[in-house]
C-alpha cells in the first residue's frame, strides 16, 4: 500500500538525471505490471535508484526514501517510487453479467496500465495520494500527465477494490454509521442511488469522467461529485473543497461500451449489483477518522 | 412575445430550421472493416440522433436560441457559459454531421490543388500534416475531436491549423473554420479497436478520409467567399 513509509534501500547521489526501467511483466496474464524510475534531478536535489524485489513470483514495489527539502517541493515533487497496477481481487469474469469479462480485462490490462506508463514516463513520483492533491497546479510545471494519468491510476485502483462478484456483493451492506450518513445526506439509500444515477447520466456527466460519493471536509455530510476525465475530488480545485471519495463510478465509454454501447444509464443501474458495501463502509470509516483519501493498492 | 412564448411552450417551434439528423452519405456497412456496421449504426442512429433530439427539445422551450443557426449557437460564448447542455448537444449534432462527410468508402490518399499547396506551405509536407493530426488525435485526453482548420483571423496571414478540442467543442468557437475532423470519442472506435485509438486513426487516414470534402470546405472560404 503506498504510504510514506521509508523503505529505501539505496540512495545514490551520482545517479544519472533520468533513468527508468522498462515495464516488467511478472505474470503471464500481464495483470501485474511494475515499473520504476529514478528521480529527475531538480536543482541540487539527489536522484535515487530503485530496488525491485521479486517475492514468490510477485514483484514488490519498494518505496524510496523521502529526504528533507524534497518533501517541501509540491509542484515539482522529487520523491520517487513506482506505481503498479494491482491484481484484481476477483477474476475478469466475476462481475458478469453486469460487467463483462472482455471489458474488465481490457480496462485493467490496457487502460489502467497505460495510465501507469504515462504517469511515470520521465517523471519523478510521489505517493499517489499526495499526487492527487496538487495535480491541477502541477500541470503547468510537469505537463498534464500527473493530473490525467496520476488521476487515472488512483481512480482505477480505487474502482477495482470497491467491487465484488454479485453473489458476494449482495451479502454486503453499509455499516450502521454509513447508513445513518446516507439517510442524513440523501434521505435514504434509494434516494442516494437515484441522485447518483442522475448525476451519471450522459447529459449530466458529459463526455468522459467519474461520479463519486464523497465525505466533505467537515466530515458531516456525503456529497455527490461528477468529475471530468480522470479528475477526482481529492484534487484541489476540482470541487468547492477537497473531498474524500468512498465510492466512485467510471463512466468513460471504455468502462461499458462493449456491453452497453450508448446505454450508459443501464450500465449505471446494473453496477449497483457489484458494489461491495463492506468496502465502501471501510472507506467511509477511514476517511472519517483520517480526513484523508483512501489509500489504494499499487 | 408572450404569444410566441406560449406557443413555444406548447411545442411550436419558431426555429428557422430545426436541427436535423442527416442520412449518412453511404450505407451503414460501407466503411467496414475499418468502421464496422455496428459502430456506424450505433454512432449515427443512437448517439448522433440523441444529440439532435435533445438539442431540438431544448430549443423548443428556448425561443431566444431557437432562432439561431447551429453555427451561431456554437460561436456564442454566452450560450457556452450559461447553457452548456444546449451548446453540447447543438455542437455534437453539428460535429457529427460534419464528421460523416469527412469519411467515405475507399477513402484515403492525399488532397490535391489549393489545399495540398497550403498544406505544404504551412506544414512542410502532407506527411507532416498527417503526423501532426494523428498526434493531436492521440493526445486528446478523454472525449473529443481532432481538426484540420483554416485560421483566417489574421488577414494576410491566413493559415491552416491542426487542433484538438474537448467534449463537444468546435474550432468555430475560436474563429477557425473546420475543414476536416476525426471523432476520438471512444464510441467512434471502441467496438472495433478498443483501447487502440492509434489503429483507428491510422485506418482513418489510410482507408476512410474524404479529402475532396476538405477541398470543398476550403474553396467555400477562399477569396470571393471571405466573409465566413
Amino acid at each position: 500500500m503506498p504510504t510514506s513509509a521509508n523503505t529505501a534501500k539505496q540512495h545514490s547521489k551520482s545517479a544519472p538525471a533520468t533513468q527508468k526501467t522498462k515495464p516488467s511483466l511478472t505474470t503471464a496474464t500481464m495483470t501485474k505490471l511494475s515499473l520504476a524510475l529514478s528521480a529527475i534531478l531538480v536543482g541540487s536535489a539527489s536522484a535515487f535508484s530503485l530496488d525491485m524485489k521479486a517475492q514468490g513470483g510477485n514483484t514488490r514495489r519498494e518505496l524510496l526514501q523521502k529526504t528533507a527539502g524534497l518533501a517541501t517541493s509540491i509542484a515539482v515533487p522529487t520523491i520517487a517510487n513506482a506505481y503498479s497496477v494491482p491484481d484484481l481481487n476477483y477474476p475478469f469474469e466475476a462481475l458478469e453479467p453486469y460487467i463483462d469479462a472482455p471489458t474488465m480485462k481490457i480496462h485493467h490490462d490496457k487502460h489502467h496500465v497505460a495510465n501507469i506508463n504515462k504517469a511515470t514516463e520521465g517523471k519523478p513520483e510521489v505517493d499517489i495520494l499526495e499526487l492527487q492533491l496538487n495535480a491541477l497546479e502541477a500541470v503547468s510545471l510537469r505537463g498534464p500527465a500527473v493530473r490525467n494519468n496520476g488521476g487515472g491510476h488512483y481512480n482505477h485502483a480505487f474502482f477495482w477494490d470497491e467491487m465484488a462478484p454479485p453473489d458476494e456483493a449482495k451479502k454486503t451492506k453499509p455499516s450502521s454509521e454509513l447508513e445513518a450518513m446516507i439517510n442524513k445526506s440523501f434521505g435514504s439509500m434509494d434516494e442516494m442511488k437515484a441522485a447518483f444515477e442522475a448525476r451519471a447520466a450522459p447529459g449530466a456527466l458529459f463526455g468522459s469522467g467519474w461520479v463519486w460519493v464523497c465525505v466533505n471536509q467537515a466530515g458531516d455530510e456525503l456529497k455527490l461529485v461528477g468529475t471530468p476525465n480522470q479528475d477526482n475530488p481529492l484534487m484541489k480545485g476540482v470541487a468547492d473543497e477537497v473531498m474524500f471519495p468512498i465510492l466512485g463510478l467510471d463512466v468513460w465509454e471504455h468502462a461499458y461500451y462493449l456491453k452497453y454501447q450508448n446505454r450508459r444509464p443501464e450500465y449505471v443501474s446494473n453496477w449497483w449489483n457489484v458494489v461491495n458495501w463492506n468496502k465502501v463502509s471501510e472507506n467511509f470509516a477511514y476517511v472519517k477518522e483520517k480526513k484523508a483519501g483512501v489509500p489504494v493498492r499499487g | 412575445m408572450l404569444f410566441r412564448s406560449i406557443l413555444a411552450y406548447i411545442g411550436v417551434s419558431f426555429a428557422a430550421a430545426a436541427i436535423e439528423l442527416p442520412d449518412l452519405p453511404y450505407s451503414y456497412d460501407a466503411l467496414a472493416p475499418s468502421i464496422s456496421e455496428k459502430t456506424l449504426r450505433t454512432h449515427h442512429s443512437k448517439h448522433h440522433a440523441k444529440y439532435v433530439n435533445t438539442a431540438n427539445e431544448m430549443l423548443k422551450s428556448d425561443p431566444s436560441h431557437a432562432k439561431l443557426s447551429a453555427e451561431k449557437i456554437i460561436q456564442d460564448r454566452k450560450v457556452r457559459a450559461n447553457n452548456p447542455s444546449l451548446f453540447n448537444n447543438v455542437a455534437q449534432a453539428w460535429n457529427h454531421a460534419f464528421y460523416w462527410k469527412c469519411l467515405k468508402p475507399n477513402g484515403g490518399g492525399q488532397p490535391t490543388g489549393k489545399l495540398m499547396g497550403m498544406i505544404e506551405r504551412d506544414f512542410g509536407s502532407f506527411d507532416a500534416l498527417r503526423t501532426k493530426m494523428e498526434n493531436e488525435a492521440l493526445t486528446c485526453f478523454g472525449s473529443g475531436w481532432a481538426w484540420l482548420g483554416y485560421d483566417g483571423k489574421n488577414r494576410g496571414h491566413e493559415k491552416l491549423v491542426v487542433i484538438k478540442t474537448s467534449g463537444a467543442e468546435n474550432p468555430m468557437a475560436f474563429g477557425i473554420t473546420p475543414l476536416l475532423t476525426i471523432d476520438v470519442w471512444e464510441h467512434a472506435y471502441y467496438l472495433d479497436f478498443q483501447e487502440k485509438r492509434g489503429d483507428y486513426v491510422k485506418a482513418y487516414f489510410d482507408t476512410l478520409v474524404n479529402w475532396s470534402f476538405a477541398e470543398e470546405n476550403l474553396k467555400s472560404i477562399l477569396p470571393g467567399h471571405e466573409e465566413l
